[in-house]
């Protein structure tokens, strides 16, 4: 949202500065951002996912400094870290429950957005972007689960590799391209530790577009209507930026009980077992954000079927812009649309248990259904509501969604 | 010079530009491939690919598991019953046909590449205690690939039988596999 300057140069350096290199004007004026005012708490994730991303980028740094890629040796520097680094229990817990966290606010994110209807124009490419990013930090915590060379590491490298030997034809040659040889081994560790690395370079500068983007085109809320008056909005700072960090406070105390008290909760024991090649674990399962889409990836029978729908199934987010033909944003005044909102959260939360299940018997054909209801959300539901659903009157303004319609009327 | 008389005239300057830029073009792909092919299987993974295994303790119903090329390979010693009830499917639907005689050398001998076809897993069903799924072979716990004993598909998402490696019997004890 472009806004007139707020900066003036007071001291001779600044103004000398600014004449040269303005970027103390470049920072203020982003700092000053119009923000609408009613935005909630859900408004917060998006400053917590960046705190993560810090917190990754520096305690992966720190963990590279110890850590070995090798067959032989990632397995025993891993423990070397937790054991004998200083420190390095904490900051191996930090950067594994990172992941994780990094993942749950994501989730709250995308469904935050998908709630407010916060990919309706003109926020389709901050949508967009938002998506890549998703698969970005998708692609990240797959490679970093490898390098620590359990059984689930190595195995969850198999299954994942092989996704890709379901392409007809060039199937089999891209496998072993991505391998560097006939198996998972030496050369795929290697090689993923590189690309774990290179990783948060990428989403950064795609983070650093959905921020840009983001300021083009300003916050939804969630009334979802833009804003009109000047009242409407305050300035990003220090209004949101210390609603956000309060946030990120209350967050990461959750984040770091989990990090001193219980650091394996959310991992997989047969992780501390060594990887062995000869052996595949009795049930293998991905990392617990990966869930939903390794049960969608099994209730289809077929191989290369069940590898589309599963790429597709993430893909389906991206086109929400267009596949939502509702004008109004915000679910709050669509009461037929928010059920199924619901639905889809429902459907996403048991997609996880079964991901995580036997695929047998009763859990296949339940995991069948709700992979039914996640594609029926997007391509019958959405476009659909848009036409026939009665919404709810919209506020005048923000501030009218605030202060209700006497509280307008009295000012005037 | 107007905007017509731009259109019209090909100079020779356009020639040179356009090709000029296509040859950029390729030389530029052309630049791209050995940055892909390093990633490919390098001349000491290649170097691995036989080794010689000596059969001779492999008791009648037992199985062994042999490490070639980073992959496990199986190898069982079937019984008769197991060989009668392979060739008794030969002509049974299955995902992919294959009779039990294309697929085995000695018909006792039963050696295939213990990857599952679906996503790479190792079946289970070398073991005695293992689960050997509904046709007395092989059962990949991952997604619930069920083979049989000359290591076909017979039930769940893998598309294939269990691949059968390239070996040759050098003696009657010693197969050389690769």
């Amino acid at each position: 949202m472009a806004h007139e300057s707020v900066y003036t140069p007071n001291s001779g350096i600044e103004k000398w500065l600014d004449e040269r290199l303005p970027i103390i004007r470049l920072g203020v004026d982003f700092m000053a951002m119009p923000t609408p005012r009613n935005l909630n708490y859900w408004w917060t994730f998006g400053g917590i996912l960046f705190f993560f991303l810090m917190v990754q980028i520096i305690t992966g740094i720190i963990l590279a400094m110890h850590y070995i890629p090798h067959e032989s040796m990632a397995f025993d520097s891993v423990e070397h870290i937790v054991r004998d680094v200083n420190w390095g229990d904490m900051l191996q817990n930090m950067h594994s429950n990172g992941a994780s966290f990094f993942f749950i606010a994501v989730y709250i994110h995308i469904l935050r957005g998908m709630y407010y209807g916060s990919y309706k124009a003109p926020r389709e490419m901050l949508w967009i972007l938002g998506v890549i990013i998703y698969v970005l930090m998708m692609a990240s915590g797959f490679l970093g689960y490898v390098l620590p060379w359990g059984q689930m590491s190595l195995w969850g490298a198999t299954v994942i590799t092989n996704l890709f030997s379901a392409i007809p034809f060039v199937g089999g040659a891209i496998t072993e391209l991505l391998w560097g040889g006939y198996a998972v081994g030496q050369p795929t560790l290697n090689r993923f530790f590189s690309l774990h690395y290179l990783m948060p370079l990428i989403l950064f500068a795609f983070v650093g577009l959905h921020i840009w983007a983001l300021h083009v085109v300003g916050s939804n809320n969630p009334d979802g209507i833009e804003i009109k008056l000047k009242e409407d909005s305050l300035p990003f700072h220090s209004y949101f930026s210390m609603k956000d960090a309060f946030a990120m406070v209350l967050f990461a105390m959750i984040y770091v009980y989990f990090v001193f008290f219980m650091p394996d909760y959310m991992g997989h024991p047969d992780n501390y077992v060594r990887a062995n090649p000869m052996v595949t674990p009795p049930h293998i399962v991905p990392e617990w954000y990966f869930l939903p889409f390794y049960a969608i990836l099994r209730a289809i029978p077929d191989k290369l079927f069940g590898v589309i729908f599963m790429f597709a199934a993430i893909a389906i987010v991206a086109f929400l812009p267009w596949l939502d033909t509702s004008r109004v944003r915000s679910m709050r005044y669509r009461p037929t649309a928010k059920l199924f909102f619901w639905g889809f959260v429902a459907t996403g939360l048991l997609l996880g248990y079964l991901g995580a299940k036997p695929a047998e018997g009763g859990y296949v054909i339940a995991s069948r259904i709700l992979t039914a209801y996640w594609f029926l959300y997007f391509i019958v539901a959405l476009p659909l509501l848009g036409w026939t659903q009665k919404t709810k009157t919209l506020p005048g303004s923000i501030t009218e969604a605030v202060l209700g319609k006497d509280a307008m009327k009295n000012n005037k | 010079m107007s905007a017509k008389h731009e259109e019209d005239v090909v100079s020779r300057r356009d020639f040179l530009f356009l090709g000029a830029g296509a040859w950029a073009a390729v030389g530029g792909a052309a630049a791209i491939w050995p940055f892909v092919d390093q990633m490919n299987p390098d001349a000491s993974t290649k170097a691995l690919a036989s080794i010689e295994v000596d059969i001779t303790p492999v008791q009648v119903g037992q199985a062994i598991t042999v490490l070639w090329r980073g992959k496990p390979v199986f190898i069982r010693h079937r019984t008769a019953e197991e060989i009668a009830a392979a060739e008794k499917d030969d002509e049974t639907a299955m995902p992919d046909p294959q009779k039990d005689g294309d697929r085995v050398q000695k018909k006792e001998w039963l050696i295939l590449v213990g990857v599952c076809t679906h996503l790479g897993c190792v079946p289970g069903g070398q073991k005695a205690s293992d689960i050997r799924g509904d046709f007395g072979g092989w059962f990949c716990p991952c997604h619930g690939s069920h083979y049989d004993n000359s290591g076909r598909i017979r039930k769940g998402p893998a598309p294939l039988n269990l691949a059968v490696p390239s070996y040759k019997f050098l003696t009657d004890t010693v197969v050389q596999i690769g």
